[in-house]
């Protein structure tokens, strides 16, 4: 048995130690927000947060967050106040969707570390999220209006 | 009403009130899925598409599925202009398998080849105003008035002269009785409310926390995972499995092996995969064992040596040649791509005795449904394809074969199996765009203008495998579209297709089919023709496009926009190219890219005009532009899939490269608004990008671009 804390939530699972999160996350939690898109941290699509820091769970063996804080996108807000999620609605990002809860996990890790960041830190932050959509530029724009939102003390 | 309507609209209740799972996404407020589906039966139903419940809810049934183009809004926008309801009041249902909802353009239910707002512009927009026109009779019988006294707006009937109101809701059940008007009136463009409004879209909210259901987001009770080895060469077979290694890993419950492919099925996706990776599998690769990248392009190349069937001709194209003062001739070549969708292949199926369920996420709910009643050989109304959100489509799922695979494999495992494939599997069992071979002839005359284009297509014929039926005369409208529309005025043109399969791999539609193809290599030809007759390459188009008011329009304002007689430093150069097929969308885009030194390609900014005719929602045409041109410049830079001895080479996004957020140029889209019949969005972006790449590269370099990806090294 592992235990696990998701999104604050307590869970023990019955795994094996190398099993990777993503596989954990989505089928026996039931947490599918998160994303497969590459097995080999190539695409971002699995990215979470352990400690606050994005994991591409894909490749992060479930042994890793045993007893860490694990946060993934259904844990981000519960109604969409988050200011990447309300951004992310008025530039009209997402187009089909799925990279999107990557791209948010990797924008919030940019923000608390660059609270205003550049255009340079965006393309740091997340050169590692592939969208074969190309929402980038609205991606872009919307990790800056999220920025502002927060630097005027709007909610975390 | 007849007797197949009465059929139609009783299999369509029962279908929405058997499974809440085909409701999705956007409810409102406080509104259950169980309640929504009871609902139904009470419902005002006056068409396939549209539900009003007895609460007020309005329902659109969506015929088209939503893979990123903006479909889930664009479609809800036409019906709420007519029906008088806030957009924010519509819920959507995926449509069942029904040929209620076929796409006109192709007599099934298919979303591809950018055709849904052409589609159903009209019936949607008719679909809602004959609901509205029967809530109003309702409502003006219920006060005996007129109805033209009576006036619809935001969900309910207003008598205008007493103020009297009574909302949808109220209305449904007695509307439901009446006879459905014989004719409507649709609203004139000057009176549209919502139509060319950049509304938000309805997706967005279910996208950003992570509801969205995409078919691989499936889960069911007693549900097993599986993942899959196909034959790595196309018409392989398996000749043994060694499967002990598998079978001891844990999690891993059973080993289907079918002649072309092994599937492990097991408690979770992570034990399939271990499981998969632990098999032996021998194959007998067949035919194509033996076959690289390089005989397929010899043979291609060969085959352009002889004619093929015309698909226009102007004058006399030999004549004019044998004229001519000077004559240029070019071949170009464009390599097997794959699609690469996010979302990889999934299928989910449980097969009973008396009947079966899949749910998965298709461009074509009517061949899904069809592949899973040929493969179960149970009856048709026993099978139920459930439809998702679409994690990307761009073409791919259009084909069904991952659907008729896990159908296949479900057969032999005793609960619901969902299907996934891993992305080496996606990347090396793809339908691919085909390779294209294509030659060129020009003439011009003592002053440089152009006095005959021939032009050879060869490549295989995808309808002729996709759409039979449209394949008549042995001519392939997806091969030779965009090239056979030429809007140069050039008095002698001939335009053939040369058709030209190759086995060895699977080939399809892919983002923006024939026309990115035919779009790369006419821009380029043009190109050459411009500098041959050292013209300015938008000048020499702009000569010829005196029959194309509409095409002048976009070339002028994306020269304007970006800057087209602006000098550029060393390094730098602008390449134009100009778009227009049967999709009935005008676009003109400027590249603007950098090259250095050492041969590395930096796309700086693409500036798009666009004509598409009346717009439905501007946002959305631009998000789809900039998406094409992503999707276009990934293509042209990198994109490649090449074989050895008969296997794909590639097998993920570390040598199947895609553009990142880094090397995102900035793109800029202005639109020409006009009230012209709607033109496809989807898929245009992507077609007219690797010939202003292309185009750019010879402004910066003087190495004309004949093949791709772009290699300026390999360029002469």
């Amino acid at each position: 048995m592992i235990s696990l804390i998701v999104n604050k939530k307590k869970y023990e699972v019955d795994v094996s130690p190398d099993t990777p999160l993503l596989w954990v996350i989505r089928e026996n939690l039931g947490l599918t927000g998160t994303k497969y898109g590459c097995g080999m941290a190539q695409c971002g699509a699995c990215t979470v947060h352990i400690n606050g820091e994005a994991v591409r769970s894909c490749v992060a063996p479930v042994s890793r967050a045993a007893g860490q804080e694990v946060t993934t996108i259904e844990g981000l807000s519960p109604d969409l106040s988050h200011p990447l999620q309300r951004a992310w609605i008025a530039e009209d990002v997402p187009q089909c969707g799925y990279c999107q809860s990557g791209q948010i996990m990797a924008a919030a890790v940019l923000l608390r570390e660059k609270p205003r960041p550049t255009d340079e830190d965006i393309d740091r932050a997340m050169a590692g999220n592939l969208c074969r959509c190309g929402t980038y530029p609205r991606i872009r724009k919307a990790i800056h209006r999220a920025a502002r939102t927060m630097a005027k003390g709007g909610p975390k | 009403m007849s007797t197949f309507e009465m059929k139609r609209r009783e299999f369509l209740r029962f279908s929405l009130a058997a499974s809440g799972g085909l409701l999705i996404g956007f409810y409102l407020p406080g509104k259950s899925k169980m309640a929504l589906a009871q609902d139904q039966s009470k419902a005002f139903t006056p068409n396939a598409f549209v539900r009003v419940a007895s609460d007020g809810s309005v329902t659109l049934v969506m015929p088209q599925v939503e893979m990123g183009q903006g479909t889930y809004t664009a479609m809800p926008m036409l019906l709420a202009e007519e029906l008088e309801v806030a957009l924010d009041q519509i819920q959507l249902a995926h449509a069942p398998a029904d040929k209620a909802y076929a796409n006109r353009f192709f007599g099934e239910q298919m979303t591809g080849a950018s055709s849904s707002v052409r589609a159903f512009f009209e019936p949607l927009r008719r679909a809602g105003a004959t609901a509205r026109t029967m809530l109003v009779n309702s409502a003006a019988a219920r006060w005996k008035v007129d109805p033209g006294s009576c006036q619809a707006r935001n969900g309910a009937v207003t008598h205008t002269p007493t103020g009297r109101t009574l909302s949808y809701g109220d209305l449904a059940a007695k509307a439901a009785a009446l006879p459905a008007p014989d004719k409507v009136t649709l609203k004139g463009p000057k009176d549209f409310t919502l139509i060319g409004t950049p509304a938000k879209r309805l997706d967005t909210p279910s996208k950003v926390n992570g509801t969205a259901q995409f078919g691989i987001d499936v889960r069911l009770p007693r549900m097993v995972i599986a993942t899959v080895a196909a034959s790595p060469v196309v018409g392989g077979k398996v000749v043994g499995v060694d499967d002990e290694k598998a079978k001891a890993v844990p999690g891993v419950r059973q080993i289907v092996r079918l002649d072309d492919v092994v599937a492990v099925v097991a408690d979770h996706m992570w034990a399939a995969k271990q499981g998969l990776a632990a098999l032996d599998i021998r194959w007998d690769d067949g035919p194509n064992g033996r076959v690289n990248t390089g005989d397929v392009v010899r043979s291609l190349a060969n085959a352009s040596q002889t004619s093929g069937v015309t698909a226009r001709k102007d004058g006399d194209p030999a004549a004019a040649l044998a004229g001519a003062a000077k004559k240029i001739e070019a071949t170009y070549e464009a390599p097997f791509l794959a699609h690469a969708t996010m979302e990889p292949p999934n299928c989910t199926v449980h097969v009973r005795k008396d009947g079966c369920d899949v749910w998965t996420g298709t461009q074509v709910m009517t061949r899904a449904h069809a592949t899973a009643v040929e493969v179960t050989g149970l009856p048709p109304e026993s099978v139920v394809v459930h439809n998702h959100l679409i994690g990307g489509g761009f073409g791919r799922r259009l084909e069904e074969d991952f659907i008729t695979q896990a159908v296949r494999i479900a057969k032999h495992v005793d609960a619901p199996v969902k299907v996934v494939w891993t992305r080496e599997e996606d990347i090396q069992h793809d339908v691919y765009r085909p390779y294209y071979y294509d030659r060129f002839t020009a003439g011009l005359d003592a002053r440089g203008m152009p006095v005959a284009w021939t032009h050879r297509i060869v490549g295989p014929a995808i309808i002729a495998r996709y759409l039979p039926a449209a394949f008549k005369d042995g001519k392939d409208v997806d091969a030779i579209d965009g090239a056979v529309q030429l809007l140069y005025d050039i008095p002698a043109i001939h335009v053939e297709h040369v058709r030209h399969e190759e086995p060895v791999l699977a080939t399809g539609f892919w983002r923006g089919v024939g026309v990115t193809h035919n779009t790369f290599v006419i821009e380029s030809f043009i190109d050459e023709l411009a500098a041959a007759s050292k013209r300015d390459p938008v000048a020499f188009r702009r000569t010829l496009l005196g029959k194309s008011p509409r095409a002048i329009a976009v070339l002028d304002l994306a020269a304007k926009e970006a800057g087209w007689s602006r000098a550029l430093p060393r390094g730098r150069g602008r390449g134009v190219a100009l778009l227009y097929s049967d999709w009935g969308t005008y676009l003109a885009q400027v590249a603007e890219v950098e090259v250095t030194g050492a041969g590395e390609i930096r796309v700086r900014r693409i500036v798009c005009a666009v004509d598409c005719g009346t717009v439905v929602n501007p946002a959305i045409v631009k998000a789809q532009i900039e998406s094409g041109v992503v999707y276009g410049i990934s293509a042209a830079l990198w994109g490649e899939i090449t074989i050895k001895n008969g296997r794909v080479k590639q097998s993920n996004f570390h040598n199947y490269r895609v553009l990142r957020m880094n090397e995102m140029p900035s793109i800029e889209v202005h639109l020409i608004r006009n009230r012209e019949t709607p033109g496809g969005i989807g898929e245009p972006g992507t077609s007219v990008t690797a010939p202003a790449l292309a185009n750019a590269i010879y402004a910066a370099t003087g190495k004309r671009i004949r093949k791709l990806p772009i290699r300026i090294k390999e360029a002469v």
